[in-house]
């Protein structure tokens, strides 16, 4: 249809309704994983991406998920497996797998799926999805390994399926290394249809616009998306600035160190002077570091163009080699989102005063997970049914205030992912929740205030004990506050009984005791003084701040606080 | 002897009151602008117009049946009832927390939809259910009674009840209403136990606190609308619409007002089923777009699909997690922001963006001339003569076309460098491309596939975009029905009593519990027909059973019907089959290796249709030859070409015409691609199919 005979600006309309369509194909290939994978972290928290290639293998198109950590990983990851495989090797019918964290998306614990697309016989682009699974062996998903070797089972680039017939050798080797064969292989499974969901897709769209190859439609997103992206870099005053910040680590305490430059044509990130590697599995490599880093700054500057290889192309993320942001093997990268989601704030660090009053404080950073795992009580007897289980859970604290906004409570950023109900996650198995509510003056004060970070007391049903395997930041560094807003409040973690905890690492509970949380609150923005009364009578009467809090921070007047405290009392809404 | 049956179908929304009054085979329609302030004086306004039409007196109605947005408004305008929320200790918050996620992963000043209660208004108590329905932490009376009494000092109208695990065990919550009815008789109170028993307490506990919310406001008014009724003279029963597509009494009504929500588009999605079923077709798609959104369903064996819940009040651009969850039976539908009113646009990527911003009917499009400035998807359909400007809403506005072309040229073509017809056929392709997409991706998530399917397209907007719909997702066979103006006030008198009772209860096929299983749908089949048959006690009611399954360690469900048979005596094994069945039709293959689990139980009570009547017979073909003709703007082929143009009212049934061709109604215009030829059926259908020049060759 798209012929030498159509007019130009006909074709630019073909042309922009196929973008639209590509973007809705991987949206839909998304939507197909998720309903299928076994994976919690999939199919409840959305940790996954799905994306489209050219022939060359850029990227066209990818369904926004509810992680920015793949973003560039994806971008890169197909170029890895063209080199690896080999184009002369290519086969309809084919399919290639790997769970490499430098050339897939930065642990073992997500898997890259990529499988070649063919029209009419022609090789014609790839379609791509990655998955965070439950178990890949090892010491199973935590921080504790000393090496990427102790973090479980490593698949290179490979085919999974070569025209058509799945590899059984493989398939062995993975059901034979890993705690939940059955659901990794259903996974795996999941991840290959969700491909061949986009393939068909796609072949429906090239019949009905009577395409040959991509290469048309693939110039014009590319070049359109590289010109928008640089008209918003070119918008902005160029200049460099640096900026730091620090965060708990797990040996030591780690400084992320971000000098940042605005250039014509491009954005320069290098994290020159950042911690070296950690001892254990919080080690970021930099496929990782370069997705978050690259998300902060499209979100501040190009937030509605569409990730593709040429709308990431001018945001260039550097690292030395073997700082914890560009971990290289074999360092142990399990929990590499710790590092990684608090990449943002240390970009905003810099850009702030590149850029000032666009980005918001330090918000909680990485998200609160833990694991428990359940078994029946060791120092009595135990229920005669009761049977061991795993419950991993997702959690956030308090994004940082806005320039023009308060910070969003109990609400992921930089990461997109959703926490799962408390009653499903009673459900999976014998854990009870016994909290799970915001905590009030964890929010640091501002004129606009951090959001709200959350409390959460765990224990387990009767009869069982339990580990819980520990994955909290800002224990000793809070989230700052911007423009001389106040910090956020800090994590904190303790047995019921008032035993301390740490912030990370696997830890018993004995039977009948809780683990008491609080997650971490955002910066506030700008001084607290300055804060309009009404929005601070408001955050009194929802006990969003204390009265002790609105006193000595935001000096309201005693009797004023009592006022307020019974007029909410008394079915006021402020 | 029998009284004759006169029936009132009344559909309140956003613009327009629509009236009908169906007598035998007569139907009388009407539209009268909606009354805000108090919605029953448009109701009684059409009730004289259809009467004065039909020659008969209200009196002599014997049924009325009505529909309305009250509901939804009142919970996106946020117009409800001073109301309190009673919940579990520890969580207070799990509205205001909802999946602790963005909606929307690019924007730095997202700003969340705000809980419907504030934090005050929020109380808690000690007590506790295990996920098993075991008691975990008792409920102490005294301090229930200290809490309600506070509340009342606090002078709340109304009280929702949601604790942890209450659909499993819902004890605590009994006990709460209990004090309260002693100590606050007469108070309005909503159990979540009862409103939505669903496991996930973010959404249950929403639906419950949004059914109180609405409660005392939608009480007041369906009070007042039968007063004024039967003031009116008309005595009869009222009944109301409900989201599920069925029909419910009036006191149900007033205690599950929730139950109201989406109601309107609801009966638009009956009266495609009813002409599915008028043409015995086991496959169609039904396109409503109107002057905001556009609605797309998909009606299998005529019957509309139906889901466990939805989200109002979308505050982003219609995104997916802007709005809050109501977790109630509904039928399934996508909306999008597209409609006559839609908006365009150029945005950084110099590409035309339409949606969901609307000109509404004020100040309108710009060809309106009432002051609108920015091209809407109006405004292009009149430059691609689609409609005829003299002969828009049957006369009574005038469209400009230069006013269109003007803002498709400052807005779209100056940036783009495209003349304002190009212009005009960018901003149509994506408004289109946005439907298609968004019936493409509903299809897929549900396992099918649209190229054996056809679609019924109604509302002012959708027959002059339904073809290209069509060629766009290689439907073949297209039909637009009379009435369509007025489809889901119709559509409501076509609807049957109908309950759906669902619970959720785990269970594993592994551990299966034939004796459980009976129980639950024994009290599930008890509680849906109770309803019906308060609705009407003579008639017979058919329960449809339906469970959610999934492979244990999934997270998303999939519905499974069975039969009565297997209700009667369930049974692990004929579960599983039937599940696998199903999961291979949505996913293409089955996992082996898999604990299989059932999650939540449904029964959906409904009085039996009365069957479609077949349609009268199809006289032969009359070839019509075109008299007037037009420029059209042909949308495959990308250029201009000359239409044949026709009145509705002059096709005869039997008059078969080719495209591109125009054929124009009082309401509404169908536009006949070049691909496609049209055909006046016996109902008054007309009838859209590919050419047989086109047939092979076509899409």
């Amino acid at each position: 249809m798209i012929s030498p005979t159509t007019s130009r600006s006909t074709s630019e309309v073909q042309y922009q309704v196929m973008w639209n369509r590509l973007i809705s194909v991987v949206e839909e290939q998304a939507q197909a994983l998720v309903r299928t994978a076994f994976s919690t972290s999939v199919r409840e928290a959305g940790d996954l991406s799905a994306g489209v290639y050219d022939a060359q293998g850029r990227m066209l198109a990818q369904a926004v998920t509810g992680t920015p950590g793949h973003v560039n990983a994806m971008a890169d990851a197909v170029a890895h497996f063209m080199r690896r495989i080999g184009r002369e090797n290519f086969a309809p019918g084919d399919i290639y797998i790997t769970n490499d964290p430098w050339e897939g998306t930065g642990h073992l614990h997500d898997i890259t799926i990529v499988t070649p697309s063919y029209y009419n016989e022609t090789f014609v682009g790839f379609f791509a999805c990655t998955a965070h699974i439950v178990d890949i062996g090892g010491r199973g998903f935590g921080a504790d390994a000393n090496s990427v070797y102790e973090e479980g089972l490593y698949i290179p680039i490979m085919k999974l399926a070569d025209r058509g017939v799945v590899d059984q050798t493989l398939m062995r080797i993975i059901r034979g290394n890993v705690r939940e064969p059955d659901q990794l292989v259903g996974d795996v499974y999941a991840l290959a249809s969700c491909n061949d969901i986009g393939h068909r897709r796609l072949v429906d769209m090239m019949e009905e616009f009577e395409l040959v190859d991509l290469a048309g439609i693939s110039q014009f997103i590319l070049s359109n998306s590289r010109r928008a992206t640089l008209e918003r870099i070119n918008a902005l005053t160029p200049g460099l600035a640096q900026g730091a910040m620090r965060s708990d680590g797990y040996s030591h305490p780690v400084d992320l160190k971000v000098r940042l430059t605005i250039e014509q044509d491009r954005v320069l990130c290098d994290f020159a002077g950042t911690s070296g590697l950690d001892k254990k599995g919080i080690n970021c490599p930099m496929v990782y570091t370069k997705a978050y880093a690259c998300y902060a700054l499209k979100c501040a500057i190009a937030p509605e163009i569409p990730n593709n290889a040429a709308s990431l192309a001018p945001f260039e993320i550097m690292a030395p080699e073997n700082t914890i942001v560009n971990a290289l093997h074999p360092a142990p990268v399990a929990l590499r989102h710790i590092i990684g989601h608090m990449v943002p704030d240390a970009v905003y660090a810099a850009l702030d005063q590149l850029l000032p009053g666009l980005v918001p404080a330090e918000g909680a950073g990485c998200l609160c997970n833990f694991q428990v795992s359940l078994r029946p009580r060791s120092d009595a007897p135990a229920p005669p049914h009761a049977q061991r289980a795993e419950v991993l859970t997702f959690n956030s604290g308090g994004s940082g205030a806005r320039p023009s906004l308060d910070g969003m409570n109990a609400t992921a950023f930089p990461s997109g992912v959703m926490t799962m109900p408390v009653e499903a996650t009673e459900q999976v198995g014998p854990v009870l929740i016994w909290r799970k509510e915001l905590r009030p003056d964890s929010g640091g004060a501002g004129r606009h205030r951090g959001g709200l970070g959350q409390y959460m007391e765990v224990g387990a049903q009767e009869g069982y004990e339990f580990d819980i395997q520990a994955m909290f930041d800002r224990v000793n560094h809070p989230a700052n506050g911007r423009q001389g807003g106040s910090s956020g409040g800090a994590t904190t973690i303790a047995l019921d009984d008032g035993t301390a905890m740490q912030g990370k690492g696997k830890q018993f509970v004995p039977h009948g005791k809780k683990v008491m949380m609080a997650f971490p609150g955002g910066g506030g923005y700008g001084p607290a003084s300055e804060r309009p009364t009404a929005d601070i009578l408001k955050d009194l009467a929802g006990g969003y701040i204390t009265a002790e809090a609105a006193e000595k921070i935001y000096g309201l007047a005693p009797q004023q606080i009592a006022d307020i405290l019974a007029r909410a009392k008394n079915g006021e809404a402020f | 002897m029998q009284k004759q049956s006169v029936r009132l179908g009344v559909d309140i929304g956003g613009t327009f009151t629509d009236v009908v009054l169906e007598r035998s085979d007569d139907l009388f329609s009407t539209k009268v602008l909606t009354t805000y302030s108090a919605p029953e004086e448009a109701i009684v306004e059409g009730m004289a117009r259809v009467c004065a039409q039909a020659q008969i007196d209200p009196a002599q109605i014997t049924q009325i049946i009505h529909g309305t947005t009250l509901a939804t408004n009142a919970l996106i305008e946020r117009r409800g009832a001073k109301t309190a929320l009673i919940t579990t200790e520890g969580f207070r918050d799990v509205i205001e927390m909802r999946t602790e996620s963005r909606f929307e992963q690019y924007d730095l000043n997202l700003t969340l939809l705000p809980p419907l209660l504030p934090r005050n208004f929020r109380y808690t108590l000690k007590e506790r259910m295990q996920a098993d329905g075991q008691v975990l932490k008792p409920i102490n009376r005294a301090e229930i009674e200290s809490l309600v009494n506070e509340i009342k000092q606090a002078g709340f109208e109304s009280i929702a009840v949601g604790f942890l695990h209450s659909y499993v065990n819902d004890a605590h919550e009994r006990l709460v209403a209990d004090v309260v009815g002693e100590h606050m008789p007469g108070a309005m109170l909503s159990l979540s136990c009862e409103v939505s028993p669903q496991m996930r307490e973010y959404e249950r506990f929403n639906t419950t606190i949004a059914n109180a919310y609405i409660k005392p406001l939608m009480k007041t008014y369906l009070d007042r609308l039968k007063g004024r009724l039967n003031g009116e003279g008309a005595v009869c029963p009222i009944f109301l619409m409900h989201s599920g597509g069925g029909i419910i009494s009036l006191q149900n009504a007033a205690e599950f007002p929730v139950r109201l929500v989406e109601s309107g588009p609801a009966g638009g999605a009956v009266f495609a089923a009813h002409i599915a079923a008028r043409h015995r077709l086991d496959k169609v798609l039904s396109f409503d777009m109107g002057g905001t959104t556009a609605k797309i369903c998909l009606i299998k064996d005529q019957t509309p699909k139906t889901a466990r819940g939805f989200e109002v009040a979308r505050s982003y651009r219609f995104k997916k997690g802007s709005g809050m969850p109501i977790s109630i039976p509904v039928i399934d539908m996508v909306e999008i922001g597209a409609g006559g009113g839609s908006l365009a646009h150029v945005d950084s990527l110099r590409q035309i963006r339409v949606g969901p911003e609307s000109a509404g009917s004020e100040p309108g499009p710009a060809c309106y001339d009432r002051g609108g400035t920015r091209p809407a998807v109006t405004d292009a359909d009149l430059v691609l003569g689609r409609l005829d400007p003299n002969n828009f809403a049957g006369g009574r506005i005038t469209l400009n076309p230069e006013a269109s072309s003007a803002a498709l040229a400052t807005h779209l073509g100056d940036t783009l460098d495209m003349e304002s017809q190009t212009a005009a056929f960018g901003l149509c392709e994506v408004v289109d491309e946005n439907m298609a997409n968004a019936a493409r991706v509903h299809a897929v998530e549900n396992g099918e596939n649209l190229s054996d399917y056809t679609m019924i397209a109604f509302g002012g907007a959708a027959p002059l975009h339904a073809g290209r719909l069509c060629e766009k997702l290689g439907i073949s066979r297209l039909l637009v029905p009379t009435g369509a103006g007025v489809g889901s006030a119709i559509g409501f008198l076509r609807a049957p009593f109908s309950f759906e009772a669902t619970r959720s209860q785990f269970m594993r096929l592994t551990d299966f519990r034939s004796d459980l299983a009976t129980d639950l749908l024994g009290d599930l089949t008890q509680e849906a027909t109770a309803f019906v048959s308060s609705c009407d006690a003579q008639a017979e009611i058919e329960a449809q059973y339906k469970v959610y399954m999934r492979y244990s360690g999934q997270g998303w469900e999939i519905p499974v019907p069975f039969d009565a048979a297997l209700a009667q005596s369930p049974d692990a094994a004929r579960f599983e089959a039937l599940f696998e069945r199903e999961y291979q039709t949505l996913f293409g293959r089955s996992v082996a290796g898999m604990d299989i689990e059932i999650t939540v139980w449904s029964v959906n009570a409904a009085t039996t249709a009365e069957a479609a009547q077949p349609l009268p017979p199809q006289p032969a073909t009359q070839r019509l030859k075109a008299a007037h003709s037009r420029s059209l703007f042909d949308a495959a082929s990308g250029q201009m070409t000359r239409a044949a143009q026709w009145r509705r009212a002059q096709m005869a049934i039997g008059a078969e015409l080719d495209g591109p061709a125009v054929i124009e109604e009082e309401e509404t215009t169908i536009i006949v691609p070049k691909s496609r030829c049209a055909r006046a059926m016996s109902d008054g259908c007309i009838e859209l199919t590919v050419r047989s020049t086109e047939k092979g060759a076509a899409q």
